[in-house]
């Protein structure tokens, strides 16, 4: 096995968090209009660039590349992607993707990464611990089961050595070591790095890196299965959940403490 | 009746609170089996009888715990496919979910995470974006896998118990072709306290804490409560990882959630704000935390909680 790695990193616009997240139309889809990034796919593009730095970077031969799924939107997590370091952009954008649950989103994401490693397969594929709009962690495990490759979800850390990959991940009851053989999908979570911030030179660098579309028709995909037509599960009906307000705030004089037991003995709670 | 699969990883001694929940939730939808891995202690084959459960699987091999999260699947989809099951629950942990993301794409079956309710009709109950929403969902499949979150219903034992039978599912021998391998594993020392996912007290602590842990560990105590934490504390070493909640960490719903020293960032939010009722301690008064707790008390925790604890354990006697 040479040196140089071919990183495929899987980025997603989402809904920014920060302000208030809607579901929206028939389907109870999310409303991306102020998305951005997914702050869990920071550390899963960090820990691409940093494994390419230690092989020589680009210049060794080395690739990392940004690949979304999303509609017209989604160019900009790849865009983002892109100045931080990642090497080239792809967008897999395709009306018909509309509505995807996690099963149908593996299967175009599968498709679309064997379509980029037609060439020269790809040696790891990497994805945060989850996305932070729809959070249910499904796509890592089902790509894995979908590309038959060893999957390596919630790494703490990695190392790879040759085409051996070493990881950690922490559970509740144990922390584990893994081990597998490149290539492989690995998921990583928040605790791997500290993700860098584009600086000026990466964002005009970016500008010269190239983005490329595909449709389904560029990967193979028949579009009925994908979209909600191909989709497992279906959401039937959302209501919001009314927002939490604000109850008694009181300022400590000295016997908050009491007061904070006297709430509970109220509430039945003691 | 519907056969419905309840996959139970290495039962242990004593089967968890979660276990028990889902084999509750099963009875209701139909006609209950296990799926497990590990070993079957008597007891916990006693309890599966007592919360009626018709047939017991078991892997033929030994070595799945060996792997990551791949063999396991295989070994369940074998089993679905020998009980005829429809429906399969798991717990709602992120091997678990894992295993139901494989599980489904083998099946071609439908899989529903953090399922808070399920109805007769099969349809599930789950809170999405941070607790923002509610939604329904439904499988479109012949198989639904549903991974439902703890608490969600009150465990209780059937009204007949039964005498389940044992059938060993045999796992494809090419389960662990393209599986990553678990080298090492070490155990973390057990706490004592109540299974963070789980408990109906939850007390957290954040920045704000300092590195002490200590009136936070004995307020929770004090409430038989479990350990909670920001990952500002998280980050900063001061507890384990485990103990994180939020949006990179655990997801909780107790009866009582109570953040001291917590500012209350919206990745902290995301974890707890379905919690009943929600008290926060905290020095400045312009903490989120304060936008959408029950009581708040603008104070400093190392004089509010040992007051707290305290004056518990004397109205306790």
């Amino acid at each position: 096995m040479e040196e140089t790695l071919k990183i495929i990193v899987l980025v997603k616009h989402v809904p920014d968090a920060q302000f208030d997240r809607h579901l929206t139309g028939e389907s109870n889809t999310t409303d991306r209009s102020e998305s951005i990034l997914s702050e869990l796919d920071e550390y899963a593009l960090e820990a691409a660039l940093q494994l390419i730095e230690a092989r020589g970077g680009e210049a060794a031969g080395n690739k990392v590349i940004a690949l979304s799924m999303g509609p017209a939107g989604a160019v900009n997590a790849v865009k983002k992607s892109l100045q931080i370091g990642a090497s080239e952009g792809v967008h897999l954008s395709d009306d018909a993707l509309a509505g995807s649950d996690a099963a149908a989103t593996s299967l175009a994401l599968a498709a679309a990464i064997r379509h980029l490693g037609a060439d020269t397969p790809a040696d790891l594929i990497l994805t945060g611990m989850a996305s932070t709009d729809g959070e249910t962690s499904l796509v890592p495990a089902q790509l894995a089961e979908r590309l038959d490759l060893p999957q390596v979800t919630f790494a703490a850390s990695l190392e790879i050595d040759g085409a051996k990959l070493t990881a950690r991940r922490d559970g509740d009851a144990h922390a584990d070591t893994i081990e597998a053989t490149l290539p492989a999908l690995v998921s990583v979570t928040d605790q791997i790095n500290n993700p860098r911030y584009p600086n000026f030179k990466g964002i005009m660098a970016a500008k010269k890196k190239t983005i490329t579309t595909l449709s389904l028709a560029d990967i193979g995909v028949d579009p009925a299965h994908v979209g909600r037509s191909g989709s497992w599960t279906a959401v039937e009906s959302a209501e919001a959940r009314p927002a939490r307000t604000a109850g008694t705030i009181i300022t400590d004089e000295g016997d908050a403490g009491i007061k904070l037991v006297d709430f509970l003995a109220a509430q039945k709670l003691l | 009746m519907a056969k419905v699969l309840v996959f139970i990883d290495n039962p242990g001694q004593a089967l968890k609170k979660a276990s028990l929940e889902l084999l509750t939730i099963a009875r209701s939808l139909g006609e209950p089996a296990v799926a497990f891995n590990g070993e079957l202690h008597d007891d916990v084959a006693a309890t599966l009888a007592a919360y009626g459960v018709q047939t017991l699987y078991r892997p033929s091999v030994a070595d799945l715990d060996d792997y990551l999260v791949g063999p396991k699947a295989s070994y369940l989809a074998a089993a679905v496919q020998t009980a005829d099951a429809t429906v399969v629950l798991t717990e709602n942990s992120a091997e678990a979910k894992e295993t139901a993301a494989r599980l489904g794409i083998k099946l071609g079956a439908g899989v529903i995470t953090d399922v808070v309710a399920v109805d007769p009709d099969g349809t599930a109950h789950k809170s999405v974006l941070a607790g923002s929403y509610l939604t329904t969902a439904r499988a479109t499949t012949p198989v639904a896998v549903l991974t439902v979150k703890s608490n969600s219903v009150t465990q209780e034992p059937a009204v007949t118990g039964t005498a389940p039978a044992t059938v060993t599912v045999a796992v494809p021998e090419t389960a662990t072709a393209a599986s990553a391998r678990i080298t090492a594993r070490s155990d973390k020392a057990a706490s004592g306290r109540p299974d963070l996912a789980e408990a109906r007290i939850v007390v957290a602590g954040g920045r704000g804490v300092e590195g002490n842990f200590g009136p936070v560990e004995d307020l929770a105590d004090a409430l038989g409560a479990a350990i909670g934490a920001s990952r500002a504390a998280t980050d900063a070493g001061w507890i384990g990882h485990d103990a994180q909640i939020g949006q990179t960490g655990k997801t909780v719903s107790p009866q009582l959630y109570i953040s001291a020293g917590i500012s209350g960032a919206v990745q902290q939010k995301s974890g707890m704000q379905t919690a009943k009722v929600i008290v926060a301690v905290n020095k400045d008064a312009e903490s989120p935390v304060f936008e959408i707790a029950d009581f708040g008390i603008v104070g400093d925790l190392f004089q509010v909680l040992p007051q707290a604890t305290e004056e518990i354990k004397k109205r306790r006697g």
